[in-house]
Order: C-alpha cells, then sequence, then structure tokens
C-alpha cells in the first residue's frame, strides 16, 4: 500500500510518500530522522512498517526538512539509509 | 453474530450493528461530548433500534479521529481501511473511494479484492471539507441542506480562486457585495471544493467505479461539481454518512 502523508497547501505539495509493502520495519529511517518524524506500528494488516507520527501528519511541511532542500546534504538521512527505498518526498 | 462498528468522526459519531449479512441498526450522533460517553450513547439508541442489548453485542471495533479514546470497544482500525472495507461491501465493483466528512477529506484506492492501494488524506485545511461547505453556506445564509440543490441552478460559476478556507469567505462576501446572483457563487463554492478533491487524486489516480462517501456525499451539487472535473460517474450509497462505521463492523465480524 502507498500511503500519502501530509497535505497541500498554498504553497505546495507536502507528502511524505511510503510504500508499506516494501518495508521491513527494520527502523533505520526511524533513527537516522533529525526531526523525529517517524515511527514504526502496527498497520490494519499486522505488519510492522513505517509511518509519520500522528502529531507531525498535519504539519509535515514545517517539521519535516524535505529531503531536496534539507535532509539530502545529510550523510545519513531516511533515503540513504533505506535498502527499499520506501520513502519519497514530493518537496 | 452481533457486532458493532462504531465510527468516532470530529463533528458525529456513527454506530452500525450487523448480524453476519444484515444490517440490524444504524445511528447518527452530533459528537460534542466526551467521546466515550458520546459513543457510548450512540451505541444504546442503535441497541434500542435493533431491540437488543449491550451484551448480545460479541465484538466492537472503532474508528474515526477518536477511535482510540473508546474504552469499551475491543480493537480501533484506521479511516482507511473501514472506509474501504465498508464501501467495497455496498459496491463490489469500487475501486476507488472518495470520502469527505465535516474536517477531513480522502481518496483511498482499492484492487479487486477490496485492500487498499494507495491512499491520500488531507486533514490539515479546511478547503475541500464539510466544515468549508458549512462555513460559506452560513455566510450565505442558507442552510446546508440547500446549498447542493441551489447551486445547480446557477446561470454562470462565480469564480472561488483561494486555497483557504478564510480568505475563500472573505471571496464569497465580496462576491455577495458585487451582487454575483446567490446561486452562481454556491457553484463557485462547490467547483473550488471539487478542484481542491481533484488536486489530491492526482497522487493516488482514480479508477471506476468510484464511491462517495461521508456526510457532504449528501450533497447533490457536490457530486455533479465533483463529477464534472474528475470525468466519472460517483456512486453514492443510500447512507453515506456511515460507511465507515458499516467498514469497522465488518471489521468486527471478520475478525472472530
Amino acid at each position: 500500500m502507498i500511503v500519502n502523508y501530509g497535505y497541500t497547501d498554498g504553497s505546495g505539495d507536502y507528502y511524505i510518500v511510503i510504500d508499506t509493502d516494501k518495508c521491513d520495519g527494520c527502523g533505520k529511517c526511524v533513527d537516522a530522522c533529525p526531526q523525529n518524524v517517524l515511527e514504526l506500528a502496527e498497520d490494519d494488516y499486522g505488519d510492522i512498517v513505517v509511518r509519520v507520527r500522528d502529531e507531525v501528519k498535519s504539519k509535515v511541511g514545517y517539521v519535516c526538512l524535505g529531503f531536496n532542500p534539507g535532509c539530502s546534504k545529510n550523510e545519513v538521512n531516511c533515503r540513504s539509509v533505506c535498502e527499499h527505498d520506501v520513502i519519497s518526498h514530493t518537496w | 453474530m452481533i457486532v458493532a462498528g462504531i465510527d468516532v468522526g470530529s463533528l458525529s459519531t456513527k454506530v452500525v450493528l450487523l448480524e453476519d449479512d444484515r444490517i440490524l441498526a444504524a445511528n447518527i450522533l452530533t459528537t460534542g461530548e466526551e467521546g466515550v460517553v458520546m459513543a457510548r450513547k450512540a451505541t444504546d439508541e442503535a441497541l434500542r433500534k435493533a431491540n437488543i442489548s449491550f451484551d448480545q453485542l460479541e465484538y466492537i471495533v472503532t474508528t474515526g479521529y477518536g477511535r482510540k479514546s473508546i474504552s469499551f470497544a475491543k480493537e480501533s482500525k484506521s479511516e482507511m481501511m473501514c472506509h474501504a472495507k465498508g464501501a467495497y461491501w455496498l459496491f463490489p465493483s469500487a475501486r476507488t473511494v472518495i470520502d469527505i466528512g465535516a474536517e477531513s477529506s480522502k481518496i483511498i484506492r482499492l484492487n479487486k479484492n477490496g485492500v487498499v492501494e494507495d491512499f491520500v488524506g488531507n486533514d490539515k485545511c479546511a478547503a475541500g471539507t464539510g466544515i468549508f461547505l458549512d462555513t460559506m453556506a452560513k455566510a450565505l445564509e442558507v442552510s446546508i441542506e440547500e446549498v447542493g440543490e441551489l447551486s445547480l441552478k446557477h446561470k454562470e460559476k462565480a469564480m472561488i480562486s483561494s486555497m483557504c478556507a478564510v480568505f475563500a469567505e472573505s471571496e464569497v462576501v465580496s462576491h455577495v457585495h458585487r451582487g454575483t446572483p446567490r446561486n452562481d457563487i454556491l457553484a463557485g463554492i462547490h467547483d473550488s471544493i471539487a478542484e481542491r478533491i481533484f488536486g489530491m487524486s492526482n497522487r493516488v489516480g482514480i479508477m471506476d467505479d468510484v464511491v462517495m462517501t461521508g456526510g457532504v456525499a449528501k450533497n447533490i451539487g457536490m457530486i455533479k461539481a465533483l463529477e464534472e472535473k474528475l470525468g466519472t460517474i460517483l456512486h453514492v450509497p443510500e447512507h453515506p454518512r456511515v460507511v465507515g462505521a458499516l467498514g469497522a463492523a465488518l471489521v468486527a465480524r471478520d475478525s472472530k
């Protein structure tokens, strides 16, 4: 399942897109995120997968630095530690 | 086996009682009190309608915004799964579910077995939700039940360009001052919501058949505006507001 966490507002699309079918629940991305955006949780089908924390969902654009403008410059980020390309960002 | 599904929404609490493949009763209460009190009240009313007692309920599943606060339920499931299940049960041909509730809107894409494939939601912004329509109806002094019908009687659609509910309201007020006919403004408002949903739909892709659920599905003007924007026909269940609760009841039935 592909889950889009986030929203569109006047300034653009702010979604963290997670492909839960690819996720093996290793949790490396959770540790890699400097803003503590992600967490591991059981989904509706009983698999442990990564998701965006509830408190962050409605302010992703402010909390997450965004991949291109922010974390792509860090050596370690949620995308670089993931072996299965689970996470992507729309901004 | 008798089970219950409870959908604790931001504006109302919905309950569906299910016995195997038969809906025994459904009930809707406006959420005001503490979630759990309200949910119990709504459940009790539904039980009374069906003439059964609380002890006969074998399993209770909750969903919706306030789902985690319901202590007497056995389990809670996400809205996307429950809406998908409910819509798929009503329309087995459903591949896309558009749910527009009071304070959130979501689009769910299903595969042919009813399993969620793709999901996009919006619970940050009021534009594109029921509360937006409600605010605009108040600004125009028409009741929310009438706005859909009236919007269909427009001559030309007024332009509402703001993405934000607060700014859109002031746009509506300036239309009123300019003397734009009320029905034209209403058509513009419905169009702006449809535009918003269309933007979201581009993230997941719309596949036929499309089912629309949630309170806003009772608004014929919204259905028409969305059909025009998405270029497809929307299937609307008889009671669109309880689809989430129905889905929760189906989860309860299947988990035993």
